[in-house]
This record gives C-alpha cells, structure tokens and sequence, in this order.
C-alpha cells in the first residue's frame, strides 16, 4: 500500500531534501567536534549567504557566488574570533545560549537591512535558471536536485579526503576525539579550530546556494526552521561523530519528504506531533544516537 | 544564627527587589506600567525554569511547553460566560459552559502544568545531556503543535482574547514573590540539595544514594507547576494571547535570561529576568527617545532587537557565569562575616 504510494516524485524530492540537511549536519557537526559547541547560529552564516546571492544577483552567476562563498566564510571566521575563541572551555549552555544570541543579532541586522526598501525579503532572481525542471523516468526532477545530490556527494568525500588523508585532518581528528592529549601532543587549537569553522563556512555557503534556488525569497529567518530540524537529526543520529551526525540530518531530511509526499495536504496539520513523538520514541530507545552503535558517548553528559 | 541569616538575605533580598519593582509599577503611567508588570512575569517565568534547569544542570527547551498549557486553560476558562458561546464556540461543552474566576484559574494553571510536566517527565527524565534537551524541544514542538490546531480545547491558530485583565501590579508582585518563595523553599529541601549534589557530580551522587532520575522528575513536576501558574498570570496580564506567544523566541529569551544572570541561583534567575526585561523596556523607550543624565537619547528605530542582542552576547561573552556569578544574594562586605 504504502509502496504504492512511494512514487519516484517523491523519492526524489526526499532525497533532495536530506542531501542539503546531510550538508547542514556536516557543517554543525564539524565544529561540534572540536569545540563541543552546538551552534545555533549556523542558520544565519546561510541566511547571509542568501542575502549576498540575493543583493548580487545582477552581477554574472559565477561572481554572484563567489561572493556569497567568500562573506559566510569570513562571517564564519569572524564570528570564531569574536565569540567561540573567548568563550573556549565554557560550560555548552553558556555557548549554547549565546549562539542564541548571535542568531538573534544577525537575524535582526538583516531585517533592518532589509527593510531599507521598505518591503520585507529579496529575491535572488539569477539563480532561478538552475531551477528548470527536467524530466527523468516521468518525474520532474529540478536540476537543482541533481546538482544537490552531486554537491552533497562531492562534497562529502572530499571531506573525507582532507580528514583522512591531510595533516589538517588528522588534527581535527585528534582534537575531535580529545582536544587537550592533542595540544599536549602539538596540534594547534588556533589552527584546527579556524579550519573546522571556515569549512562548515564553505558548506553553509554551498547550503546558502542550494536553497536559494529553490526557495529564492530571502527573509531574516531564512533558513532558521531548517537549523533547528537539523539540529534535532543530529542529535538523534549522534552527535559524537561526523558521520552518524550526518546520517541523522539526512534521516530526517528524508524521513520529512517522504511523509510530506505521502500525507494528503488536509492530514498534514499534525505532522510536527507525529514527526517529533518520533524523534522521542528514538531518544528514549537509542540515547546515543540512532546511527552510534556498539560504543557509549565518549563525550561526557554535558549541557 | 548565621544560617538562619543568610537564608533570610537570600529570600529577602530578591524579594525585596520583586516588591520594588511592583511599587514602582504603580507610581507611573499606564502606558510605562506595561514595562513593570512584564518585568514581574518575566521573573515568575524565569524562576519556573530554574527550579529544574538551574537545580539539575539539564538543559530544558520544553518548560514553555508548561507555560503555554497554564496560560491557555486559564484564559480559555476565565473568558466571559456571555462572549464564550460567540467566540469560542467549537470548544468542548464542558470548557464552552463554564467559567471559573481569577485565582482558580491561577491554580487551574498551576495543576496542569504540574500534571503535565509530570506525566512528560516520567520518561524523558531518564535522559541525559543533548538528548535530554532535544527531547524536551520535542515537547514543545507537540504542545505548540496540538495548541494551534485542536479547536476543541483552546481558540486554534486564532488569538485568544477577552482573558480578564487581573495582573496588574498586585497580582504581577504577589504571583512572583509567590513562585520565588516556593523555589526557595524547594532548593533548601532535602530533595533540592540531593537534586543539586546530582548537578555538581552525577556519579558521586547516585554513589551516596541519590536517585538521580527521581530527584529530576520532582523538580521538572515542580517547575512545570510553577511555569503553568506563570502562564497563567501572562494570559491575565496580556489580556490576548496567541500560541506564537508562548513558542521558540520566549524559550530562547527566558533561558537566555536565565543564564545571563546566572544559571545555577535563584537570585541569578532573578537579576537575570529583570535586567534584561529592563534592558528591552529601556531600548524601547529609547527608540522613541528618551532622556538620559541630560543626554537625549533617540534610536533609530528597528534598532532595538540589535541592541539588545549583542548587550545579551556580551555579557554572556565577558561575564560566562552570569551577572550574578551563579551565587546567592548575600549582604554587602561590611556586614559579611567568615
């Protein structure tokens, strides 16, 4: 019955959906790991990006781009100077909340920004082209699904090159798994640190594009809903590392698509209970997370 | 002797401050009253929260969950007989018929936020950490979520309006001398010392006997009675309420509150509700303009949310262990002995 149902529509569009949460997990997760800050702010180094494309949209596509790559990295760096490096080793609630606060901050600069024409949002008109439907095995599949997909995947490994195979990333391994044995053993907090934030940078700034092609009005809580759902995958597929973490934003990327295809319009009023019972049920059953098997936490009860 | 005096400096002394802000409510205008009576919920709220976050060190985003059920059967009950057939016609007959008076409904709040909070915690008290706090905002998702749509038991997406007024000043003092007095009294009791001995070392703790999980789920009862007693003063005072209201940006605000003035005391739960209530109402003001030591002060307006904002991830960012540095309200040095 429910197979059925299942048309390729809507596994694609589920599968779309995961990929850019996947990213966005990546992202979080990254700065997780060496930092054991979850960040809340992750929303708006998205939001600015869609802002950029947004203001830069009469400029050629490649530049337009460009830009909005080069202001969420330098956003990200900055906001590791300015916030995370001071507030290094403080309790995860006190980071926890003041990412709050920088979310807060960014959103309401952006609406003043935004406000100056005296209409609320912007439209990133350039980058509508790559939303052209085409047509594969009788499903309209935008091109900007593929290009997510294709992203998400490159993306992912070359991630997994540079944590695997650089000298950078066998350091943030290391601080991942415990930072002060790898500062006893010479690895450079200033330097990991800022590499993990400029690359979760890089990926909100892909995130920023991917988005925005598909949802091109750009407004102060652009990207906020799907943080915190993000957030949630992550923590059920578990936090402690990269991967489950990724798999969990991706779970409930898929999971949202494919009930949002499957529910008729009229039933879907209740699919946050349904969606989040769910999201409990597994906390309750798995509380290290759904993908983190045969090991506890190695990250001690915090925040 | 000397216990027996800091006990009534830390009662006393945020106290103090509660009735000196509901004095001052009443000696301005009625348009800057508003500021006051919001400054005295914010405080019952915020202290509500630290009852579980501050005395199990869990971080909770589900206790607005509580206030928002103790809000809405306050208001949904005490809406005049006469109006209710009209605007809140698809309610249950049992809610749709009756109305019940002002502090009924203050405790009709209070119960059911309890009840609430009890029958939620009795498994997610088993969690620790990150899965403990998403599985709270779990919470608030579904209540937020079944609040909005189920006509059958509060106005849906639709605002709830016509609630009596009755918080004014008196009843804005009394609910929140009333919530810190109860916080107190729970944090010097056996349960709140075993609960906060769990906070400071969860292993030493269960060690010595503690059971951890209980402990947590007398407090998360507690604090879920107390936040729906606070819902319930928030109806009275706005008059009008929509389940946006009482969602995300309350939840960030109050534990933002909570930490800023310092997570881990009731007179940080305080300082933390006041100065910043006072900061917002202050920003405000000023982007109208406003007076200060002779100096006009005038905002560009919109300006306000920046403001208050990055004063908020300065402090936390300067001061991490909050205005009060976590500790207890205590008497000024000269008068402080050992």
């Amino acid at each position: 019955m429910i197979l059925g149902v299942l048309d390729f529509q809507t596994l694609t569009d589920a599968v779309g959906l995961g990929a850019i949460y996947a990213l966005m997990a990546v992202g979080i997760g990254l700065v997780f790991g060496v930092l054991r800050l979850v960040n809340f702010a992750y929303g708006q180094l998205v939001m600015a990006g869609a802002y950029t494309l947004a203001y830069t949209s009469a400029w050629p596509l490649a530049a337009s781009i460009l830009a909005c790559f080069g202001v969420v990295v330098g956003l990200a760096l900055a906001m590791e100077t300015a916030v995370f490096r001071p507030l290094r080793g403080q309790s995860p609630a006190v980071m926890l909340v003041t990412t709050f606060a920088i979310s807060f901050l960014l959103q309401a600069i952006a609406l003043i920004l935004d406000l100056r024409n005296g209409q609320l949002g912007e439209v990133a008109a350039s980058l509508t082209t790559l939303a052209q439907p085409i047509s594969i095995a009788g499903a309209q599949v935008r091109e900007i699904t593929l290009v997510e997909l294709g992203v998400a995947i490159g993306a992912l490994l070359l991630l997994a090159l540079l944590l695997l195979r650089t000298t950078i990333g066998l350091h943030t391994r290391a601080a991942a798994s415990d930072f002060r044995t790898a500062r006893l053993l010479g690895v450079r907090a200033n330097r990991v640190i800022p590499a993990s934030v400029a690359l979760s940078g890089l990926i909100a700034a892909a995130v920023a594009v991917m988005m925005t092609v598909q949802a091109p009005l750009v407004t102060p809580d652009f990207a906020l809903r799907e943080t915190i759902v993000v957030l949630v995958g992550v923590v059920v597929g578990g936090i402690d590392r990269l991967w489950t973490a990724t798999l969990g934003g991706f779970a409930i990327g898929f999971v949202s698509g494919l009930i949002n295809g499957l529910l008729p319009t009229d039933k879907t009023v209740y699919l946050p209970s349904a969606v989040f019972a769910l999201v409990i049920l597994v906390l309750l059953l798995r509380p290290e997370g759904l993908f983190a098997w045969g090991r506890r936490a190695a990250v001690p009860d915090r925040v | 002797m000397r216990r027996a005096l800091d006990a009534l400096v830390q009662l006393g002394v945020p106290a103090l401050l509660v009735v000196a802000v509901g004095l001052v409510a009443t000696t301005v205008s009625a348009s800057n009253k508003v500021y006051f009576e919001n400054a005295l919920v914010s405080v019952a709220v915020v202290v509500a929260i630290y009852v579980f976050v501050g005395n199990s060190g869990v971080l909770s985003f589900g206790q607005i969950s509580f206030v928002a059920v103790g809000a809405f059967a306050a208001g949904v009950m005490t809406v005049p007989l006469e109006s209710k057939q009209g605007v809140l016609s698809t309610l249950f007959p049992l809610l749709r018929d009756h109305t019940i008076g002002n502090v009924p409904s203050l405790l009709l709040g209070a119960g059911l936020g309890g009840l609430f909070a009890f029958v939620v915690g009795l498994p997610l008290m088993r969690l620790n950490g990150l899965a403990a706090g998403i599985a709270t905002f779990a919470v608030l998702e579904i209540t937020h979520n079944v609040l909005q749509q189920w006509t059958k038991i509060g106005p849906g997406a639709t605002t709830l309006s016509l609630v009596p007024e009755t918080t004014g000043p008196l009843q804005g003092t009394v609910g929140a001398l009333v919530v810190i007095a109860v916080a107190f009294a729970y944090q010097r009791s056996r349960l709140g010392r075993q609960l906060r001995a769990s906070r400071e070392d969860s292993a030493a703790a269960a060690g010595v006997g503690v059971h951890v999980h209980v402990q947590r789920l007398w407090a998360f009862t507690l604090s879920g009675a107390l936040a729906g007693f606070a819902g319930a003063l928030l109806v009275h005072q706005l008059g009008s309420i929509t389940t946006e209201q009482v969602y995300l940006e309350v939840t960030f605000l109050t534990l933002a509150m909570l930490v800023i003035g310092g997570l881990t005391s009731l007179w940080g739960a305080v300082v933390g509700a006041l100065a910043v209530s006072g900061l917002d109402s202050f920003l405000s003001q000023a982007e109208q303009g406003v007076h200060v030591l002779g100096l006009k002060l005038d905002l560009p307006s919109g300006t306000r949310l920046v403001f208050l904002a990055a004063i908020m991830a300065v402090v936390l960012i300067l001061r991490p262990s909050g205005l009060t540095g976590g500790r207890e309200a205590r008497l000024p040095w000269p008068w402080r002995r050992g």
